[in-house]
């Protein structure tokens, strides 16, 4: 599903190339280069103000780079489309806090998410068919809220709306998701459940996951970028990274 | 399928206004026309055009509702589309009048007979059409907002920055209105109307038909409102009131969805304010004045913000009530209780007294030990 485009600039699908932004003097990013296959589920770790959240700011569309190149499929070239633009070319994320539709049911914040022509015109007069209403069964399903369906979004515990907020995303079926410190806040079990969950979905997606807790990205079992001070510090398999001293001085070994 | 959007999913709230509204429009004016004055059931005239006032401010209420208590836009300038939905049906109005004037100028109105003109302005062609002149009561307010809309809105104007431009707005047109050569009466205004479709604008046969008129006009403007508000659309405009990065990264453009709510509410304010004028007989500058449209978000919260049928309500509670104290003795202290309510409403009722009274109907049927079954919608 993810054959490169004729007249691609690379095969992966998510290229990021000597990328900086300054804001007020204050470099978040200097000089990040990243790249994500197709399929790939990715781990990403770094202290306080490495710049995990502006790279998926500028990613998303957020926040413009200042220099450098975000490629997505190959050939799509981010920095210059808009928010709504780049979540229509499938890159979805989920927050660090989990950001659900409180006033809307568990079933319509799916339904909100749910793939679909996004104009005024096909809202306005939309009719939610079969296949639709089964794949947000499924997903329901998945991320174990079906019977609460009905409910409010905001009544939720804070690891059920995190949960919600995954299943949001794979209601987009975005070729890409960002997820951003998932596990943060829920208990251990929740947690194990949490990479459950991520590792089903990684099955067809591809997947940047940034993380702290070291247990959860163990349980992942997946490869590891260290960030620090805006750039790669270190890239490899968590044992790899782990063993890396510099790593060890700027994140772990504290 | 425009059926089906209208009448979807409908509540008995909903469907148990619409029954009043329908009543209304027919059994006031049968009771004002046919019953003799005698008759305790009989309305009288100033009544009805008193209530037919009310009713267009419950359909500007329904229509600002739609933009502050379903999309989170805090208009402070809905009486500026009010008021040019009302200048539209004025102007078909005074080209009605012809030669009947104190000038007796079969063209000009009298107060450009009084300035001086020669000839009719080019933007007073076409009103002397009843079918255009209610084109533009849509279009010039829908116009404006799409345009208006347009920039705030792709600017990502919003909160606090987009009511105080919607302000601005409402007021610049209030100075530009009161300017004489602005071809709208200046200070005056529009008024003195005789006709409108042929019939004596007093005759309490037409007063009868524009209060049936204006209460129909409610039930669309309501199902109309409605039918947004359920379908997925509404869903997705709730969504960008409490979250609106999140919608955007859900992949839905904003900007036009706001733009959509915002220029549908001001045609409906528009149709509001052409009513409205034929049943008071003027229209003139001060509809214009910020503080008419304050006044509109205050029914709004009283009646209920996010419920159609509570905007529509808050508008009649507190129209009437304005009756009743600005014409005894309480007259000099009316600002001080509407500014009084605001704040008791805002603190103790936030759910304006629609929702108050239905939460507490629903506590009266249970008993008291049992848990909330359905905790009411978080804001």
């Amino acid at each position: 599903m993810n054959a490169p485009v004729p007249g691609a600039l690379t095969s992966s699908l998510l290229y990021l190339d000597g990328v900086s932004v300054t804001f007020d003097g204050f470099k978040a990013i200097r000089g990040l280069s990243l790249t994500i296959e197709p399929g790939e589920m990715r781990a990403i770790i770094g202290p306080n103000g490495a710049g995990k959240t502006t790279m998926m700011d500028i990613i998303t569309g957020k926040t413009k780079p200042d220099v450098g190149t975000v490629m997505f499929g190959g050939s799509v070239d981010l920095t210059k489309l808009d928010e709504a633009a780049i979540a229509n070319l499938g890159i979805g994320r989920k927050f660090q806090k989990p950001t659900v539709f409180d006033s809307h049911t568990i079933e319509d914040n799916i339904l909100l998410a749910l793939k679909s022509k996004r104009t005024v015109g096909r809202t306005l007069f939309w009719k939610t068919e079969d296949p639709q209403q089964k794949r947000i069964d499924d997903i329901l399903g998945i991320i174990r809220l079906a019977d609460r369906r009905d409910r409010l979004a905001g009544l939720l515990s804070h690891g059920q709306k995190q949960w919600l907020e995954i299943g949001m995303l794979l209601a987009q079926d975005p070729k890409l998701l960002l997820v951003d410190e998932p596990a943060a806040g829920m208990t251990d079990g929740e947690t194990a459940q949490t990479a459950v969950l991520l590792k089903e979905i990684a099955r067809d997606h591809s997947v940047i996951v940034v993380e702290h807790d070291m247990g959860f990205i163990r349980e992942l079992g997946v490869k590891v970028t260290v960030l620090h001070e805006g750039a790669v510090l270190a890239e490899g398999p968590l044992d790899h990274v782990s063993a890396n001293e510099r790593v060890v001085e700027v994140y772990l070994g504290r | 399928m425009i059926t089906r959007f209208l009448l979807q999913n409908m509540d008995k709230r909903g469907g148990v206004f619409l029954a009043i509204l329908l009543g209304l429009a027919l059994l006031v004016p049968l009771s004002n026309l046919l019953l003799p004055a005698s008759s305790p059931f009989h309305v009288p005239t100033s009544t009805m055009s008193l209530w037919g006032k009310y009713l267009c401010y419950a359909l500007l209420a329904v229509s600002l509702d739609l933009v502050w208590g379903y999309c989170g836009i805090l208009s402070l300038g809905h009486g500026a589309f009010f008021a040019l939905g009302g200048y539209a049906m004025g102007l078909y109005l005074m080209r009605q009048i012809g030669s009947r004037g104190v000038y007796g100028n079969p063209i000009l109105p009298d107060f450009m007979v009084f300035l001086n003109w020669q000839e009719l302005p080019w933007y007073w062609w076409g009103f002397s059409s009843f079918p255009f002149a209610m084109l533009m009561v849509l279009a010039v307010p829908g116009l404006l907002a799409f345009v208006f809309g347009w920039f705030a809105f792709r600017s990502r104007v919003t909160g606090v920055y987009l009511s105080i431009i919607t302000q601005a707005l409402t007021y610049a047109l209030l100075l530009a209105f009161f300017r004489n050569d602005m071809g709208f009466g200046g200070n005056n205004g529009l008024t003195d109307f005789k006709d409108i479709l042929g019939f004596n604008i007093q005759a309490q046969a037409t007063r009868a038909a524009l209060f049936s008129m204006t209460c129909v006009m409610l039930a669309a403007g309501f199902l109309i409102a409605r039918g947004i508000v359920v379908s997925k659309l509404g869903k997705v405009v709730i969504a960008i009131r409490d979250a609106e990065p999140r919608t955007r990264f859900l992949g839905y453009r904003v900007d036009r969805f706001k733009l959509f709510v915002f220029t549908v509410s001001a045609c409906m304010a528009g149709v509001a304010g052409a009513l409205y004028v034929p049943q008071v007989g003027i229209i003139n500058p001060s509809e214009f004045a910020p503080a008419n449209s304050i006044e509109t978000v205050i029914w709004v919260a009283v009646g209920g913000r996010g419920s159609l049928v509570g905007a529509a309500l808050g508008a009649v509670v507190v129209n009437w009530a304005k009756t009743l104290f600005t014409s005894g003795f309480m007259a000099p202290y009316w600002l001080f209780a509407l500014g009084g309510l605001f704040v008791v409403v805002t603190l103790f009722l936030p759910k304006g007294i629609l929702g108050t009274a239905e939460a507490l109907w629903a506590r009266r049927g249970k008993p008291d030990n049992a848990p909330a079954a359905e905790p009411a919608p978080a804001e």
